[in-house]
């Protein structure tokens, strides 16, 4: 904690106007820390990470396992497992007020009802013995204090709203009778059970196939225009982030390395491990010749390297990365960059590969 | 390691021939008197070939039955029917030595790093076993030296002889399940989604590498995975399948730039493109008619169940195109009449009575 200390001045978040009503940002997280007490030591899984989602806008973290990604939206939803794991440091600001600061029962009402989560594996997040009608009726019953028959109901019109065909009889199944691309539908149907104003979304198709992704995302993405909700996308996968996101927000080792609006850092990544994660798509144009790849492997959290975490395998690295912390500095406007040599890297790419 | 190229075939030769290849798995009913009811027919009528030195990329989504094909080409399954030719002999009906003979040639690499290691053996000892099976291959004395070698080969350090498989990253692992492939010096690699469960900065170097050792060892890979860029970047051929069947078969060139599949058409352009200019294209695409425009195509409703296909063509019951005859006739995998003798990349084959081009962004 002691060497981030001095960056977090730098990294402060943009000044808001005061009282601003409609620049306020829906959720803003602020200098995050969480780590894991584990038997082996302290893992440093997120490490001051900023990020803000307004209404009707779509974030997207991109990050490999490890990067911190969904610890950080665990512990925005108030769900991260407790011990082992802690938040250290920050504030996690939602319409307004510290969620940190608020109670148990003051947050149960808002998780599920202003804010919602769709995870990546809906077989495995939906209860076995319950009918799907049972578990999207209970979000009305614990929340609104519905009578069954009222909530049964409303599951069935849920149902027919996330596209699921002959909602009324489906309603009595189980989550095994449905195919994967249904039951993600169920999980989109319970997260927008109650028209929540935020929604994550962990890895919402990473389980599913392609022809099964595009429909899912399109759904996702109508319900959110439909309902102007904040979505924050968790994801791997470069193709759906561009296909969907607003802004970018990259996570390495627990931070924040660049943050951009999509279509800045497709045309020029502003940090090295950007540009990596980029080169090493297959293009067409390139067949035949090596994949770029990025050297070495995501840090362990348990040791992450002195400086900036990416230096060991980062092509530009001198001297200084391996002292100093880069802070987030920033690029433009809209644009932030950890990287010590971000004009360079971001001069860089606009020379050698000028494809259209 | 360095007898590579072994007996005197050319290169281009066709190493493995797949001719009607069919998988049914049996569905029962009743516990003391089992009858069959059914059958899960995970692989229906398949046939390709695989030639020396190339890879044949396979597509297609879960429950197409692509892994099934792998594992009917190792003979881990036994196929209801249908021939696999290696070097012209049928191994889908070998057993005991011959088969054990066949499949010193024929390797296979699984997807998933993390179950496919034992976790009680060393590295040195995963990588090793191949050679108790096979102890023609290296002589017990040799054979420390021989599994250095191939933690060499694939970019481990062989001092890592002694270590266990949860001391090595998702990558590294990959790279152990690669040098146990490895070990016999085969023919044929089968790698079934070798790199889907690797992160994306991890995935590069493991196609690297794989790329590497087929120049090195004119290895010939049958490459299955779900991820179609990667796909696209490692294979020479690519081959579509859908519930079981071929849909079709091309050169990379013709299948990623020439579909006249629906499906295929379908699935490429559900592909989500790292591009976010894509984005506007295609909503412009969008605008003039899904099936005409360069707009993404949405299949609607989920893939059918193998226990019970569609008559005729399989994909018809998700197809814009689908007619009576769909429903009737089987469109065969064979070059549709209207390309043929055409000379254009759209001269591949593809099982569609109604095979067409998509209008592409260059004609548009």
């Amino acid at each position: 904690m002691s060497t981030s200390g001095a960056t977090d001045a730098v990294m402060a978040p943009e000044p808001e106007p005061p009282g601003g009503g409609e620049e306020r940002p829906l959720l803003d997280v602020r200098n995050l820390h969480v780590e894991f007490r584990t038997r082996e030591g302290i893992a440093k899984a997120v490490n001051g990470v900023n990020y803000s989602v307004h209404a009707g806008e779509t974030l997207a973290v991109l990050g490999e396992s490890g990067s911190g990604k969904s610890v950080t939206a665990q512990a925005v939803m108030g769900i991260l497992d407790s011990p082992p794991g802690f938040i250290t440091q920050g504030e996690v600001v939602f319409q307004g007020r510290d969620l940190l600061r608020m109670g148990g029962e003051e947050r149960r009402k808002i998780r599920g009802a202003r804010m919602a989560m769709i995870f990546q594996d809906a077989l495995s997040s939906l209860n076995p013995v319950l009918s799907v009608g049972e578990q999207l009726g209970e979000m009305f019953r614990v929340h609104q204090g519905l009578s069954r028959k009222e909530a049964r109901a409303k599951a069935i019109e849920l149902m027919e709203r996330v596209r699921i065909p002959a909602a009324r009889e489906r309603v009595k199944q189980y989550p095994h009778q449905f195919s994967g691309g249904m039951r993600q539908r169920v999980m989109i149907a319970m997260a927008m059970a109650l028209e929540p104003e935020l929604i994550i979304a962990d890895e919402p198709t990473t389980a599913l196939d392609v022809t099964v992704q595009a429909q899912v995302m399109d759904l996702l993405a109508e319900l959110q225009r439909e309902y102007n909700m904040g979505l924050i996308l968790i994801t791997h996968d470069l193709g759906v982030v561009a296909d969907v996101a607003d802004k970018i927000a990259v996570m390495y080792a627990g931070r924040i390395v660049e943050s951009s609006p999509v279509h800045d850092i497709y045309r020029a990544p502003a940090h090295p491990y950007t540009r990596g994660l980029l080169d090493s798509i297959p293009r067409v144009d390139l067949k035949g010749q090596e994949l770029y790849a990025i050297k070495g492997l995501p840090p362990n959290l348990l040791h992450i390297p002195p400086g900036c975490a990416f230096n060991p395998r980062c092509p530009r690295a001198q001297e200084v990365c391996r002292t100093d912390v880069p802070p987030l500095y920033r690029v433009n406007q809209e644009r932030a960059s950890a990287c010590h040599f971000w004009k360079e890297t971001l001069d860089d790419d606009s020379a050698p590969s000028g494809d259209a | 390691m360095t007898d590579t190229v072994k007996g005197a075939a050319p290169a281009g030769e066709p190493i493995l021939q797949v001719r009607n290849l069919v998988k049914h798995f049996p569905l029962t009913r009743g516990i003391v008197f089992q009858k069959q009811v059914g059958a899960v027919k995970a692989v229906d009528g398949i046939s390709f070939d695989l030639h020396r030195g190339e890879t044949l990329g396979i597509v297609g989504e879960s429950g197409c039955g692509k892994s099934t094909v792998a594992k009917l080409l190792m003979n881990l399954e036994r196929a209801t029917s249908g021939e696999v030719f290696y070097k012209g002999e049928d191994i889908t009906r070998l057993s005991g030595r011959a088969l054990k003979a066949v499949r010193r040639n024929i390797q296979m690499v699984f997807q998933d790093p993390y179950t496919s290691l034992n976790p009680r053996m060393t590295v040195g000892d995963i990588i090793g076993e191949p050679f108790d099976i096979h102890p023609e291959v290296a002589p017990k004395g040799d054979r420390r030296k021989r599994v250095q070698e191939l933690l060499d080969v694939v970019g481990l350090n062989p001092e890592y002889v002694n270590r266990y498989p949860h001391q090595f990253s998702g990558g590294q692992r990959q790279r152990i399940g690669i040098a146990r492939g490895l070990a016999l010096n085969p023919e044929i690699i089968i790698c079934d989604e070798p790199v889907s469960a690797l992160d994306v900065s991890v995935q590069a170097q493991v196609v690297n590498l794989m790329e590497k050792l087929q120049d090195e060892f004119g290895l010939s890979y049958i490459f299955i995975a779900h991820d179609l860029s990667i796909v696209r970047h490692i294979s020479d051929r690519v081959g579509v399948m859908y519930l079981g069947r071929m849909a079709e078969i091309g050169t990379d060139a013709e299948i990623y730039e020439h579909p006249t599949h629906p499906y295929t058409q379908a699935l490429l352009s559900a592909v989500p493109v790292p591009d976010p200019q894509a984005r506007e294209q295609r909503a412009a695409g969008a605008d003039s008619g899904a099936a005409a425009g360069r707009g993404r195509i949405i299949l609607s409703g989920d893939v059918p169940s193998p226990a019970d296909p569609p008559s005729g063509c399989r994909f018809r019951t998700r197809c814009w195109k689908a007619q009576d005859r769909c429903a009737q006739e089987q469109p065969l995998l064979a070059v549709p009449e209207v390309f043929r003798g055409s000379g254009t990349p759209a001269e591949h084959e593809s099982a569609c009575h109604f095979a067409e081009e998509r209008a592409t962004a260059e004609a548009a």
